[in-house]
């Protein structure tokens, strides 16, 4: 197909650089600088999709953000498809693939358009109203076949292969919109020194001075013709060093603290994006002031048929004509409220192309300057006319024209007059989504019929016709004085004076809500919104079915519910509801706008967070160690742990197994890095010590070590660990892996706010420390060989000691501990000297069998001694005595976090849950965790659980499995046989004592 | 027995040709009050100051204001066993914490015209050098990770991350640095 509707020359496309494009199964040729839309209409395309509930044939509305109707998925490859974009803003590029939406089996013959010929039964509310009934075929039937009806569009199924990038910015002002005002705004804050960034969501800067002739024009600004003035300016701020400039940027979220979420899209525009070139850049920026400069949108008019293909907004035609170039149309008839829209007309004349009528429905007589300029250039006027109704299938072909009665009605005959191209304007509505956002309060100006930027809540200002200052000359005058105003309010001193506010224009004052039909008359559709397919009627229906605030009735007929938000009919659906209602505009209240301003994507929320980058994943200095030894990870918070190494055909429990009786017969050697490590330092180490643990700290001798508990002041236990004095003024504390941070911010929040008294500070060791946990009867064989100036024997370095010495010639940190209930050592060296330690002891331990052993194999091992692990044996409601521990309470200490919660009568109830063992009759029979405990074998009617599996183990150093549980009475429960209920049966177990190996304790002192 | 005191092995990051790796060095956190704190920068040879969010420096050593007690005390790495010598002596009867810390974080340098921008990727301070002067640092974050952001020049800044944080910071950066530089 030809590119018949190109006009010979004008607009600001490239005709130098054709661009060839497919839609759906046809190829077409556009030039660079074309959107989509605007190349289709070159081509003479209108029929772009259909519409959503009713299946219309739709085409083209509007030129930009607004459109409402024509969205298209754009198709690069298998993973790079994009459903729901405005072809108005999807700019062409060699070899661009897009296709129409919700038509099947294609656009020219939509099977799914006979719900069009149900319309009747299709009303508002239709669905709330219809699927009622019978019941039970909601779940199976309705919720389905909807489900499956519903939405626009398919999402892409494989993963998204393109990259995102985020930025962090700051800037004295921000301005939003680079039109005349956004531009006059910016290059006033920047002449006085501010630092500026300008966005805008068009690929090039200009906004609606795009839009103006590119010959003929007659737009003046200072003085110069508009273009020029354009050009200028954005040369003089390109040039500025302190001025960011961001095309293709959308400011789509206006968050507290002048914090605005910007959307760039840096690659969709080209046919072969840089491999690796991000898709989208988020910026978070932080804006002292914020220059709002969004420009307005032209209203549809509400009429019978106002919907089809060929049936454009004024000023979206006089885009395509001065911008691209492009003719929507040969013949025209404008349907208008405003002035303005003659300008259109004008424009379209000079073109060439028909303008059959222009029918002003505005009961004056048409004679403002333009009005009188389209009289002089021969243009038929209808004044005191209306449209009320259209026809054509896939494209209007004829409109009807009736004349407006004195009380402004139509009456009288009506005539057929043919198009091709019906242009309407209904005035212009402000763009105040943003600053309403920002929590600003919006104002009902009766004069200009719009709601205007009223109270700030933020330091932001509007400015051009987003304020209703609509002409060009006031617009670039208010953007300076908004630019001027907002560096000073940053702190910027202003040379300039600056002017004051001009007031609202009521040159674009339109007509709100639908047209007026002629009596009895109620056939046709007027489309309010065009995405969601709501009519007139549907908003009146609403209003008569008793909905009273425009919230419910948006929800009620889904009117500014699609994509578009409503960009282009929420004002109109207001008036209709406030006429039907016979109530005052700003009575029926304005729906509450809400970000994005127009779709963002997901990748640009996730920017690199995705993948391998989702979340940091830490490692130990030993990982790469067990990564070569076959280590299997598991994650552990961020950490990634070795759970189990498997030898050659072992799978997990055979690995477990035989790491466990190596660790019981000779020696296991395990990472132990990622335990929290918090050094508490001071001369009141001591006091802060007694005051946070439970146990008594003062008793504990510089060398020694003891296992500490940290409850929370509700008297629970939240964290353990086994604590070293390393000093009298110094205790090495180790915490859980996952607890870590969290004590350390517990401490520290204590120690600030409640006893700042203290000589006490708090300082993470955890990443300093590489700990290699030496375990089992041969640990101190394997370890002596390697340490200097150390006496390890069991007479000098007894359980729960701890010492400084040297390993290898490297500083260590030697603690005999066992959380296996063997002899055990943990030698904590720095960091960076762990891999080569590790390897050291992994070498010496080859004579005495030694075995690097997993979490997997540590929970086990700790098991079978009864060890608790916080997190997995306690929930948050389980105190010290609960889990056996009431032992390690200094019951004598004054106080300490958690011990007034102690003094609750429920926590001395005997009837408490408690740490008990499990021994399943079945000893091959290994329990599920989690799983209930019951009395009763066999009941008949539900039973309350009396407690639940905590860990569950095969332990193959006792050749059958153990199960840690909380029960309630346990302790008074030894012996007895209790149930754990599966949905197969109950499995029998007796209650035990949970310490299985070693009751005691021999081995510990090896 | 093997003698392994320079078998040392540092967290390996991802680099650039803005990002580069800093060697090892000696780490201390020093905690306590004004008079500790004061002495222990004057023990160092180095200039006094109480500025917040101020580096000082001064052959090799450098002195962090990381919080009214707090500073982070950087130096070469064979600096440590004298650094701690010098303060023990310098700080003896003033309350105070003074922990090693050498192996805990890992530094790297970022370096450029687009090194604040590169930074910007994932940290949400106003890195213009009116509001980062040279000589500034601060404990901030870089996307999900903690980091101390030192402005060591006009064009160079120091980020010091925990060591299990510094491939993922690094992987981040370089990819910012890919970006901004292309």
């Amino acid at each position: 197909m030809s590119a018949t509707f190109r006009a010979a020359s004008g607009g600001r496309i490239d005709r130098g650089r054709p661009l060839h494009f497919r839609f759906d199964e046809h190829d077409y040729t556009g030039f660079a600088g074309d959107t989509l839309a605007s190349a289709l209409l070159a081509n003479g395309v209108h029929l772009l999709g259909r519409s959503f509930k009713y299946h219309r044939p739709r085409g083209i509305l509007a030129a930009g953000a607004e459109e409402p109707n024509a969205l298209v998925t754009v198709r690069r490859d298998g993973a790079r498809v994009t459903p729901n974009l405005r072809a108005t803003q999807v700019e062409l590029y060699q070899g661009l693939e897009a296709q129409s939406q919700n038509r099947w089996p294609s656009l020219e013959l939509d099977l799914g358009a006979v719900s069009g010929l149900l319309s009747p039964f299709i009303p508002a509310g239709f669905y709330y109203k219809t699927f009622m009934w019978p019941r039970n075929a909601w779940q199976r039937l309705y919720e389905p076949k909807i489900r499956a009806a519903a939405g626009l569009g398919r999402a892409p199924e494989e993963a998204d292969p393109d990259t995102y990038s985020s930025r962090f910015a700051h800037c004295d002002v921000l301005v939003v919109g680079a039109g005349p005002a956004g531009l006059a705004a910016a290059a006033a804050a920047a002449a006085s020194g501010a630092r500026v960034i300008l966005c805008d969501e068009q690929p090039e800067l200009g906004g609606s001075l795009l839009s103006e002739a590119t010959v003929h024009s007659e737009a003046v600004i200072e003085g110069e013709p508009a273009d020029r003035w354009m050009a200028n300016t954005v040369r003089t701020l390109a040039a500025h060093p302190r001025v960011t400039l961001l095309t293709r940027t959308t400011a789509f979220g206006y968050f507290p603290h002048n914090l605005l979420g910007l959307n760039q899209r840096l690659s969709d525009h080209l046919a072969r994006p840089d491999s690796g070139q991000p898709r989208e850049r988020q910026w978070q920026v932080r804006a002292k002031e914020v220059v709002l400069a969004t420009g307005a949108i032209e209203r549809p008019l509400v009429f019978p048929g106002n919907d089809r293909p060929g049936i454009l907004l004024a000023a979206a035609a006089r885009t395509y004509l001065n911008r691209y170039g492009v003719l929507a149309g040969s013949r025209a008839v404008l349907v208008t409220a405003c002035d303005a829209a003659y300008q259109a007309a004008l424009d379209l004349h000079r073109a060439g192309i028909s303008v059959k009528a222009i029918v002003d429905v505005r009961s004056g007589s048409a004679d403002g300057v333009l009005p009188e300029a389209a009289r002089r250039a021969g243009l038929p006027i209808e004044t005191r006319s209306t449209v009320i109704g259209t026809s054509g299938r896939l494209r209007v072909s004829a409109v009807r024209i009736q004349r407006l009665d004195a009380s402004g009605v139509p009456a009288g005959p009506a005539r057929r007059m043919g198009c091709d191209l019906v242009l309407m304007s209904g005035g212009l509505t402000p763009s105040v989504h943003l600053f309403s956002q920002s929590r600003g309060k919006l104002a009902w100006d009766e004069s200009l019929g719009a709601f205007l930027p009223a109270q700030a809540a933020e330091p932001v200002r509007s400015a051009g016709a987003c304020r209703g200052v609509f002409s060009l000359a006031a617009a670039v005058q208010d953007g300076t004085r908004a630019g001027l105003a907002a560096a000073q309010s940053a702190g910027i001193t202003v040379a300039a004076a600056i002017a004051q506010m001009p007031p609202p224009e009521t040159s674009a004052v339109g007509i709100l809500g639908a047209l007026p039909l002629p009596r009895g008359i109620r056939t046709g559709k007027a489309f309010v919104d065009w995405q969601n397919d709501v009519t007139s009627r549907d908003l009146a229906l609403a209003a008569r079915e008793g909905f009273r605030s425009i919230e419910h009735v948006k929800r009620y007929t889904t009117t500014g519910m699609a994509t578009d938000q409503g960009k282009t009919s929420n004002i109109n659906a207001l008036a209709i509801v406030a006429a039907e209602l016979d109530k005052a505009m700003p009575q029926v209240g304005l729906t509450t706008f809400r970000p994005p301003y127009t779709p963002i994507s997901f990748g640009s929320f996730a920017g690199f967070a995705r993948g391998e980058l989702f979340d940091p994943v830490r490692t130990t200095p030993m990982h790469d160690w067990a990564a070569r030894h076959g280590a299997v990870f598991e994650n552990v918070g961020l950490w990634k742990r070795a759970r189990y190494f498997p030898r050659q055909g072992e799978d997990m429990h055979a690995a477990v197994a035989r790491e466990c009786l190596a660790a019981r017969g000779h020696c296991g050697l395990f990472d132990g890095s990622t335990l929290g490590k918090i050094e508490v330092v001071g001369k009141d180490a001591a006091t802060f010590m007694n005051r946070m643990y439970v146990n008594a700290w003062t008793s504990l001798a510089v060398g020694r070590c003891r296992y500490g508990i940290l409850l929370r002041d509700d008297g629970f236990i939240y964290d353990d660990g086994v604590v070293a004095r390393t000093a009298e003024d110094r205790f090495h504390v180790t915490t859980t892996t996952g607890g870590a941070a969290g004590v350390l911010a517990l401490m520290e929040d204590y120690r600030q706010t409640e006893w700042p008294d203290l000589d006490v500070w708090l300082t993470s060791t955890t990443e300093q420390w590489a700990v290699i946990a030496v375990q089992g009867p041969s640990a101190r064989r394997v370890l002596e060989p390697l340490l200097e100036g150390i006496d390890i024997s069991a007479a000098a370095m007894p359980h729960m000691s701890v010492a400084r010495a040297r390993i290898c010639g490297v500083p260590m940190l030697l603690m005999r501990v066992s959380f296996t209930g063997e002899l055990g050592f943990e030698v904590n060296v720095p960091a960076d000297f762990g891999p080569a330690v590790w390897q050291a002891i992994y070498d010496s331990g080859q004579k005495h069998e030694i075995a690097p052993y997993g979490t997997e194999t540590m929970h086990v091992l700790r098991a079978e001694k009864g060890y608790i692990i916080v997190g997995q044996d306690t929930d948050g409601t389980v105190t010290a005595d609960d889990a056996g521990l009431s032992w390690a309470v200094g019951k004598s200490k004054p106080d300490f976090l958690g011990k007034r919660a102690l003094q609750r009568p429920a926590f001395a109830s005997p009837y408490r849950k408690q740490l008990v063992g499990l021994l399943t009759r079945e000893p091959q029979c290994v329990l599920e965790e989690g799983a209930q405990i019951v009395s009763t074998p066999q009941r008949a009617a539900p039973e309350a659980a009396i407690g639940h599996v905590t860990s569950s183990y095969y332990s193959a150093s006792l050749g059958r499995s153990i199960a840690l549980a909380l029960l309630r009475a346990g302790r008074a429960r030894m012996g007895e046989t209790l149930y754990v209920a599966m949905p197969d049966g109950d499995i029998p177990v007796q209650v035990a004592s949970p310490i299985f190996y070693d009751p005691q304790g021999s081995r510990l002192n090896g | 027995m093997a003698d392994l005191s320079t078998a040392r092995q540092q967290q390996v990051v991802a680099t650039s040709p803005v990002l580069r790796q800093l060697p090892p060095a000696s780490r201390f956190v020093l905690r306590g009050g004004p008079q500790a704190l004061v002495a222990a920068v004057g023990a160092l040879g180095l200039p006094r100051s109480d500025s917040p969010c101020r580096a000082v420096r001064n052959d090799g050593r450098a002195a962090l204001w990381l919080g009214p007690d707090e500073r982070l005390l950087l130096g070469t790495a064979d600096a440590a066993g004298e650094t701690e010598s010098l303060l023990q002596r310098a700080l003896a009867g003033m309350p105070h914490s003074l922990v090693e810390i050498s192996h805990a974080q890992g530094a790297f340098e970022l370096r450029g015209a687009r090194a604040a921008t590169i930074l910007n990727t994932g940290c949400p301070l106003d890195l213009d050098s009116a509001a980062f002067p040279v000589d500034m640092c601060t404990r901030t974050v870089f996307a999900k990770a903690q980091i101390v952001l030192w402005r060591t020049g006009a064009e160079t800044f120091r980020v010091e991350t925990a060591r299990s944080f510094a491939p993922y910071v690094t992987k981040i950066l370089a990819l910012a640095a890919c970006e901004a530089m292309s």
